[in-house]
């Protein structure tokens, strides 16, 4: 008998088990739905699924009655607008001071600790200041997430730009690299695949402070919808919301992915010869 | 012409000695080979050379002048790993110096002078026997493909001085000749003077043009970190000065 750690299953069978617990969940959830339902037929805990396939139905394609809006689009719109535009902020912030601090000593030793200490306030304990100073608008909801994203790209950016080999540096510099060469030829290239690796690792508190923004206040979005209809029980439009939004976050990340793939193929372990 | 001067230097870490009253005078276009145990102060001789070490007393000049206190492009080095860039193919690589020398705010070089700097590369990266991996990126070269990059990135700066640290120490024994002989073609095409470290004393008899030995003379056994290495044989060899045709064939 092998050891377990050395048995791996083959491609197909990696793909069957992989698909095998959102199989579990789904059954399950089938099974005690419809457990709810014949006890009660208006329970709304665990809604069938072709309720929740009509509400998403009304949800999609039909205009709102008060509003004429497609609640659900606009939702979807509203949300990834405010979070595309606080990640491209913290993405460009980040790898701006990240690089700036990684290189310059002087700069390290003047800003590192201030963005430290920054990086562990939390971000929701600001909420209520930001909503003070910058009203409950977009700009509000905007910054909570650039406030909790961007010392964490600052910070692990700076320490990637450490991690370069010291050799590389000073090869470097005996070609004749200015510090300016330095950034634009040597570290800036080869941080670019580190900025993607950090911001695909800040998604999951970006989406975070967004729901969390938009359910405090906010008159459109995927959190603020799921928050407002808690109050109705209406798990028939909270569950298929839950369930975009992993699905807008798993995608986001695998479009974060496949660009690293595909522009920093050096960086890849396929391009291995 | 390059002059080293070396009167008089010590080198000490706080109350560490590594290097004591080191005296040396190497001539243009020498091969000096540097060996000596573990902790001898080889690395650290190298370091100063380089700029990222500054002696404690004494002077190190060059061409009589005092040595800069950072790299420079008259100074190229030649690591053990690590000195390629892993972003880079091999011809970008190879590029890369003149890229940096011939535009100082963008680093890259378009048009003509991109296609007279690709030529000249072009015929290094013949000499160093890569030509059939110029689209290549290093993680795919072996070791001793890389160490050939790495040495023809530096001598097409044409530095004065070339500083090898143990460039061949990692490398399958099987391939270091055909390094040697590399290395020698190199050095009487452009001419310079080499500072090598090895630790492979017939490797430091074969090329060299002047041996050195750094060791301590003195120890204090009660507190090891008290006197420091010095060069205790500096011995003239002969060499392969002449044309390198018939070696590197």
């Amino acid at each position: 008998m092998r050891r377990l750690i050395n048995i791996h299953p083959n491609r197909g069978s990696a793909v069957a088990l992989s698909a095998l617990p959102f199989l579990v969940l789904f059954i399950a959830y089938l099974y005690y739905s419809h457990a709810r339902l014949v006890e009660n037929p208006g329970d709304k805990l665990l809604p069938a699924p072709a309720t929740i396939a009509s509400t998403l139905h009304a949800y999609a394609f039909e205009e709102d009655e008060r509003s004429g809006l497609y609640l659900f689009w606009n939702d979807t719109w509203a949300s990834l607008e405010r979070l595309l535009i606080a990640l491209g902020v913290s993405a460009s912030a980040g790898l701006l001071f990240g690089l700036a601090i990684g290189v310059l000593p002087f700069l390290r030793a003047t800003l590192a600790p201030f963005v430290a200490a920054v990086s562990l306030i939390p971000p929701l304990a600001v909420l209520p200041i930001l909503f003070i100073v910058v009203g409950l608008g977009e700009l509000a909801k905007i910054t909570l997430i650039i406030i909790g994203v961007t010392p964490i790209i600052v910070r692990d950016l700076s320490l990637r730009v450490g991690e370069l080999p010291g050799e590389q540096i000073i090869k470097a510099q005996t070609l004749g690299a200015s510090t300016w060469q330095i950034v634009i030829r040597v570290v800036l290239p080869q941080l670019w695949p580190r900025l993607i690796d950090a911001m695909r690792l800040s998604l999951g508190s970006a989406w975070l402070f967004l729901i969390a923004a938009e359910a405090i206040a906010s008159t459109e979005g995927l959190g603020y919808r799921i928050f407002l209809v808690r109050r109705y029980l209406a798990m028939d439009v909270i569950l298929p919301y839950v369930a975009w939004i992993t699905l807008l976050a798993f995608g986001m990340d695998w479009l974060l992915r496949l660009l690293r793939a595909k522009a920093f193929g050096w960086a890849s372990p396929e391009s291995a010869a | 012409m390059t002059q080293v001067t070396v009167k008089r230097l010590w080198k000490s870490f706080g109350a560490q000695v590594v290097l004591e009253n080191v005296n040396l005078a190497v001539g243009d276009h020498e091969f000096v080979t540097i060996v000596g145990a573990s902790g001898c102060g080889k690395t650290t001789f190298l370091k100063m050379l380089l700029g990222i070490e500054s002696p404690s007393r004494g002077e190190f000049l060059i061409d009589g002048e005092p040595l800069p206190s950072e790299p420079g492009p008259d100074r190229g080095i030649v690591f053990q790993r690590y000195s390629l860039f892993p972003h880079l193919n091999v011809i970008e690589n190879l590029m890369l110096g003149l890229e940096l020398r011939g535009a100082r705010f963008a680093g890259r070089l378009f048009g003509a002078r991109r296609r007279s700097a690709r030529s000249r590369a072009d015929e290094l990266l013949e000499a160093v026997g890569l030509s059939g991996a110029a689209e290549k990126y290093p993680r795919q070269l072996s070791g001793g493909m890389q160490q050939r990059l790495s040495i023809a990135q530096s001598v097409i700066c044409e530095p004065k001085i070339l500083l090898l640290d143990e460039p061949f120490g990692a490398l399958d024994p099987g391939i270091t000749a055909d390094m040697h002989a590399l290395i020698l073609k190199l050095w009487n095409m452009n001419k310079m003077t080499i500072f090598m470290v090895t630790h492979d004393l017939q490797e430091s008899f074969e090329l060299g043009t002047r041996l050195l030995v750094f060791d301590k003379v003195r120890v204090d056994p009660q507190s090891p970190e008290a006197f420091g290495a010095t060069i205790t044989y500096n011995i003239p060899l002969k060499g392969h000065r002449s044309p390198p045709a018939e070696r590197a064939a």
